[in-house]
């Protein structure tokens, strides 16, 4: 919805919010999930403002709030009513205001340090306290004083609070990047970037208790919706750009390559590398680029070509530069990378084609492109791509669909499919959760949305509790082929009981699709349930907006229906006495882990 | 602007915010007439009467504004009407 896209009016937000609220929660599909708030101050339109950015990005919250100012009481001393809300998220809204042993100037060097101490110990007692509920916590660090006694000297002196604010935003940053299920909201930052003298409105703090000026809480709600819905996987996953007006100044096609305005000979042509050197960074943590473009292709190509260029062509995924309607382009493209439109931003510095793609392509992000100087804070300020956490596999994924694309060149020189795959020499390595893994696994099941038949959402530390459970079978999949690595793609978590054993979860990428890994993954499972005496596996399709893909799946592996509601459909498989493998395509190496604990132990 | 005009913009002000366009309004609208008026809203409808009629409203401003009347007399009074 446009009025939620930055750069949005707060004031008008928080007018109509009740409008919207009605039109966003009419949206299908909506994802529920429930937000605990602990607030050191007022929250009220807070609340209000999160559920709109929220619903906005298709999860329906339902939240708990802590009494006024007692965030600390609430979480270390919970009367047994969080626990019971059970929180898919806990969101500390703390600020400066909630700082207890801010030092003054009068005291010793000595004072100043056992404040600080006394300060540090009661947040990180509330951190600890905080871990128990098992779901990831977002907790505001601290924006800066508002005055400052001593000056810039506030900074610097060991009695100053400026420096005691800079060293517990440390502390809490350290924390996060030592502690799974952490996410620092850079509070901090953001007061900044709007303005602390504009931000801190005194008024608002004495007469309403208000950490912020009224017309910011909308910006500071945006602000921790972008990391939730980063943490439910909600993410934007691919940029499509246009180039004339937008990646560089003028027109290729009409003014050649060399005439064009990027590089720093120019104003201009400053303006629009900055933005793509963002694109280049955004890239580098695995958001794929691609380009659509009304050109020829050998024009936009030239362009790219071109020493003044920061992107080159191997920097995108899928050229798309022809004459096609955009909103055709951009579907074909969702398609040829198996995503959905909804994971894509379009960047078009064209208001007819936004128009275009907006209507035609609801889902998609259109970021309003005004003028160069500020295409890239338009895109950084909008949290499309809101990092929690970088993972190895992030780096790598532009990579890996680079090569699938390679895959698709030489699939079109293959009249029979399985010949096709069996082309591509896959080898599968599967094997039990290991720990080293479950920041990946955690990261995949909570972003896959197609392949992914109960949509089930998994904390890391519940993924561990699995790993480690007897009661669990867990697997795994790798997946190389000739060309390249695909790294973990698939994660699947049964539950035994008895002689049954019910698939609770079972996801795998979307860039794997119809390799046959779904039939390894199968295979194996049938051996690993084979090896602890289950004859009856149980699978479970609870349909949503996305998961379409999977709603033949069980049948295909020749699972029978055994019930079935518009809600839910359950199907069960009997093991037979010879099992014979279902994949054919790919060489499949399943290490259990009786195995693994041999090797570990010799 | 005279106090119908007035009385007008307030009402489309409080319409928009609560959601309701049955919303009538006259100087004597209190908290008690309206349902969902409660401390929180009232934050809000001055934001949005700051806002509307680009005013800043200090501590001093908005101690003792309690009905629709006393919204119009803060607004004519910032104005230097």
């Amino acid at each position: 919805m446009q009025e939620l896209e930055y750069p949005f009016d707060g004031e008008a937000l928080l007018r109509k919010k009740r409008a919207l609220r009605r039109e966003l929660s009419a949206q299908p599909g909506l994802v529920g999930k429930k937000v605990a708030i602990l607030s050191g101050t007022t929250v009220g339109e807070v609340k209000n403002m999160l559920e709109l950015f929220l619903l906005a990005s298709g999860i329906r919250p339902v939240f708990w709030e802590s009494p006024y100012g007692l965030y600390y009481e609430s979480l270390v001393f919970d009367d047994g009513s969080l626990a019971a809300f059970s929180p898919d998220v806990i969101y500390m809204h703390t600020s400066v205001h909630n700082l207890q042993n801010m030092p003054s100037p009068a005291d010793s060097a000595e004072e100043a340090e056992q404040k600080f101490a006394a300060e540090a110990a009661h947040w990180q007692g509330l951190w600890q306290a905080a871990a128990r509920f098992e779901c990831p916590v977002v907790h505001n660090n601290f924006e800066l004083p508002d005055t400052r006694v001593l000056g810039s000297f506030d900074a610097v002196a060991a009695q100053g609070r400026v420096r005691f604010v800079n060293r517990m935003n440390a502390l809490m940053a350290q924390w996060a990047a030592q502690h799974a299920n952490f996410y620092v909201h850079d509070l901090c930052w953001l007061s900044a970037s709007e303005g602390l003298s504009r931000w801190c409105n005194p008024a608002a703090w004495y007469a309403y208790k208000y950490a912020c000026d009224v017309p910011y809480i909308p910006t500071l709600a945006h602000s921790v919706a972008c990391i939730i819905k980063a943490l439910f996987g909600k993410n934007k996953k691919a940029v499509a750009t246009d180039l004339d007006n937008t990646l560089w100044g003028g027109v290729v096609g009409d003014d050649g390559p060399e005439a064009l305005a990027m590089g720093s000979e120019s104003p201009d042509g400053m303006a629009h590398t900055a933005l793509q050197q963002y694109l280049k960074d955004l890239a580098g943590v695995g958001i794929l680029l691609n380009v659509c473009s009304k050109n020829e292709d050998s024009a936009a190509r030239a362009g790219l070509r071109q020493p003044s260029a920061t992107l080159h062509e191997d920097d995108f995924v899928c050229f798309c530069a022809n004459w096609q309607p955009k909103d055709a382009n951009l579907a074909a493209m969702a398609k040829q990378l198996n995503l959905l439109p909804d994971s894509f931003v379009f960047l078009d510095d064209n208001p007819a084609e936004r128009a275009l793609v907006r209507q035609s392509l609801p889902g998609m992000a259109v970021p309003e492109l005004t003028c160069p100087e500020t295409y890239v804070r338009t895109l950084d300020r909008a949290g499309y791509f809101e990092a929690v956490g970088l993972s190895a596999d992030d780096k790598n994924r532009v990579q890996m669909y680079k090569d699938n694309a390679a895959r698709q060149a030489q699939q079109a020189q293959f009249s029979d499919y399985g010949a096709y795959l069996r082309s591509l020499s896959m080898r599968a390595e599967i094997c039990p959760f290991r720990p080293g893994q479950l920041g990946r696994i955690t990261q995949l099941i909570n972003k896959t949305n197609q392949f992914n038949p109960t949509t089930r959402r998994y904390t890391e530390a519940e993924v561990a509790a699995c790993m480690q459970s007897d009661a669990c079978l867990t697997l795994a999949a790798r997946l190389e082929d000739k060309f390249g690595d695909n790294g973990l793609v698939s994660a699947l978590i049964a539950r035994v009981e008895g002689a049954q054993a019910h698939i609770d979860l079972w996801v795998m990428s979307c860039r794997v699709f119809k390799r046959e890994l779904e039939l390894a993954m199968f295979d194996t499972l049938v051996a690993a349930c084979r090896e602890c005496g289950v004859h009856t596996i149980l699978g479970t399709f609870l349909p949503t907006a996305k998961n379409a893909p999977v709603k033949g799946l069980y049948p295909s592996l020749g699972f029978e229906l055994v019930a079935e509601t518009p809600e839910q459909a359950d199907y069960r498989y009997s093991i037979p006495a010879s099992y014979a493998p279902q994949c054919r395509c790919i060489e499949v190496q399943y290490t259990p882990n009786d195995a693994q604990t041999q090797e570990a132990t010799q | 602007m005279n106090d119908a005009e007035l009385l007008k913009k307030l009402e489309d002000i409080f319409r928009e915010n609560f959601d309701d366009d049955t919303i009538t309004l006259t100087p004597a609208t209190s908290p008690d007439d309206i349902e969902e008026w409660d401390s929180l809203e009232q934050i809000n409808l001055l934001t949005a009467l700051g806002a509307e009629f680009g005013i800043s409203l200090g501590l001093a401003d908005i101690r003792g504004v309690h009905t629709v009347g006393d919204m119009m007399a803060l607004v004519r009074g910032k104005a230097g009407q």
